[in-house]
């Protein structure tokens, strides 16, 4: 390990962290654990895909929804280049934090032309000319602006617009992106071209993602770690295919065994 | 013996907005059969047309959806039944069910799980409420659900469970077919196994017939006997499942079977140029020649017929 990738802070690190969301009123109050002491740390200047993985209900999104500063944690601290994650200015972490959503279709409003997303992400983060920028995205997820231009979400099949959300989210040029479920809801076919996608953006351009998924036949082709979680708690991490080839903990046996192959 | 016969079937959205006369070919001549207590799978993308052809075999089409050239044939044990033609209404439910893919849109969520029962069943099991509730009951046991599911709402339930209600609301008439249309595409591999194995026992003790419907060859492979690969409106190939998906012969089946990610192996998979074509424009000839290595002149010009005995395709370069 060199000095200068001990001085600098990781990109991401979750210490200990955990969510409780309380529901009901007065009286028949309830708190559900939804995420329990988890912790891990993405490295600056190393990129890498780390896939979390678990069962409906397990955390996940939860999770993913902690690490983009849409929801506070209860407990533990989330921190961004070695900062707690709300003494960053706003505007500045959701540059270089992006997020990918599980169903396209519901990510874009179908009335509204899907261009606007990419235009109102160009202007707001990009300097100099907005379509300079968005052609460029579009281009690395292999579309081109011809073919966006003047569409709206239902003239465009759930591969091509999970592409154009991950377009967009290429347009900060963040430093990490947080997919959640992003393949869940394309094709078999359409799925590995977008995991594809995301080990040529770690290889070419340097982003780190955090890949949210329960298919763990993708997750072993092409993530560098995995955490694979548990009602909440983490219950076996490690490099990828190592977990996978021969898991230890129970519940990793149990994901691995219910995974149906030809 | 098979239980449905589709046989050249067409069916085509119309519409003519404004003057503008516009047919989107779903399902263009599509032929199959399904045996009595058979699985047969049904693959392809999204906008394959997988929904129009089943929809149609249900004979619940609504314009702009309207069935072309054609015919469909059930036969219930001596019973035949011309789905295009008149009243089906009371072989519904009796004969042929439906499994959802939308669990929490086929139970009304402001009523008990009961209450969707006697909607669903009653009327097609009659008799006193006790007994029908009786039989319910032990339905529910016989697929190892709690009967105290009954009482509940379906917002109580986990997606899993509630998809589990779904086939058991199905299941009650002990009907003789079976359409199920991506049952376990919403649900996570631990819950899809244990759907998965239930379907099965269904099939074992009802002695229904299946038409499953899903993009995930991995489901097919682990349930059907036989599978149907569609791609853009037409069915290409179709063998019994371990055949075909070991020895795919047409193009776009081989590529989908030597894209499939598997644990224990990270080599790069093969990507597919091009995109599925606008079925309201489809290409001429062989519907895959734009996105097809092996394309020759003539699959531009003449649509291939399915040919082969059990394991049948339609491309010119293989057959």
């Amino acid at each position: 390990m060199t000095i200068e990738s001990t001085n600098r802070p990781p990109l991401l690190e979750l210490c200990d962290v955990g969510r409780v969301y309380v529901s009901g009123g007065l009286l028949n109050r309830r708190r559900v654990r939804a995420v329990h002491g988890v912790g891990f740390t993405l490295d600056a200047g190393m990129p890498e895909i780390l896939a979390i993985i678990g069962e409906s209900g397990s955390g996940k999104t939860t999770l993913a929804r902690m690490i983009l500063n849409i929801i506070p944690p209860s407990s533990g601290g989330v921190r961004f280049r070695g900062r707690p994650l709300h003494s960053h200015a706003r505007l500045d972490l959701i540059r270089q934090v992006q997020p990918i959503f599980q169903n396209p279709f519901e990510a874009f409003n179908p009335l509204t032309r899907v261009e606007r997303y990419l235009h109102a992400t160009a202007r707001r983060f990009a300097a100099g000319d907005a379509w300079h920028h968005i052609g460029a995205a579009l281009q690395r997820v292999g579309l081109s602006a011809a073919e966006v231009r003047g569409r709206f979400p239902h003239e465009l099949s759930g591969g091509q617009l999970q592409r154009i959300a991950i377009a967009r989210a290429l347009i900060p040029s963040p430093a990490l992106l947080v997919a959640d479920e992003p393949v869940s809801m394309v094709d078999a076919s359409l799925r590995m071209s977008i995991v594809k996608l995301f080990a040529e953006l770690r290889d070419r351009l340097g982003m780190s993602i955090i890949y949210i998924t329960h298919d763990l036949a993708t997750a072993y082709t092409i993530s560098d770690r995995i955490v694979v979680m548990r009602q909440g708690s983490v219950v076996e991490s490690g490099a990828a295919r190592a977990v996978l080839d021969s898991p230890q903990h129970p519940y990793t046996r149990l994901l691995k065994s219910a995974v149906l192959s030809i | 013996m098979s239980v449905l016969a589709v046989a050249n079937l067409r069916a085509y959205y119309m519409t003519n907005a404004f003057g503008v006369a516009r047919a989107v070919r779903a399902v263009d001549d599509v032929s199959l059969t399904v045996g009595r207590n058979e699985i047969y799978g049904l693959a392809g993308e999204s906008s394959c047309g997988k929904s129009t052809l089943i929809r149609t075999i249900a004979a619940a089409t609504h314009p702009p959806l309207r069935v072309v050239g054609g015919s469909v044939t059930f036969d219930f044990g001596g019973r035949r039944v011309d789905m295009l033609a008149g009243d089906v209404g009371d072989i519904r439910w009796r004969h042929l069910s439906y499994i959802m893919q939308a669990s929490m849109s086929v139970l009304n969520p402001v009523r008990r799980v009961r209450q969707s029962f006697i909607d669903f069943a009653h009327r097609h099991i009659g008799g006193p409420m006790p007994e029908f509730l009786a039989t319910v009951r032990a339905h529910l046991e016989r697929l190892h659900l709690q009967p105290e599911v009954l009482d509940a709402y379906p917002h109580e339930l986990s997606g899993g469970m509630r998809q589990r209600v779904t086939i058991a609301l199905a299941t009650v008439c002990r009907p003789d077919f079976i359409i199920a249309d991506e049952p376990t595409s919403a649900l996570d591999v631990v819950v899809q196994k244990a759907v998965l194995t239930m379907i099965r026992e269904i099939r074992r003790d009802i002695g229904s017939s299946l038409l499953f419907v899903t993009h995930d060859l991995a489901v097919h492979a682990n349930l059907c006997d036989r599978l149907g690969v569609m791609y853009a409106g037409r069915l290409v190939e179709e063998g019994p499942t371990a055949d075909l998906l070991h020895a795919p012969r047409h193009p776009y089946t081989m590529h989908l079977v030597a894209g499939l990610p598997r644990i224990g192996d990270a080599a790069p998979k093969p990507d597919l140029p091009g995109a599925p074509p606008n079925l309201a424009d489809p290409p001429t000839g062989c519907r895959f020649h734009p996105r097809c290595p092996l394309a020759m002149d003539i699959c531009r010009q003449e649509a291939p017929a399915m040919l082969g005995d059990r394991h049948r395709v339609a491309c010119f370069a293989v057959s």
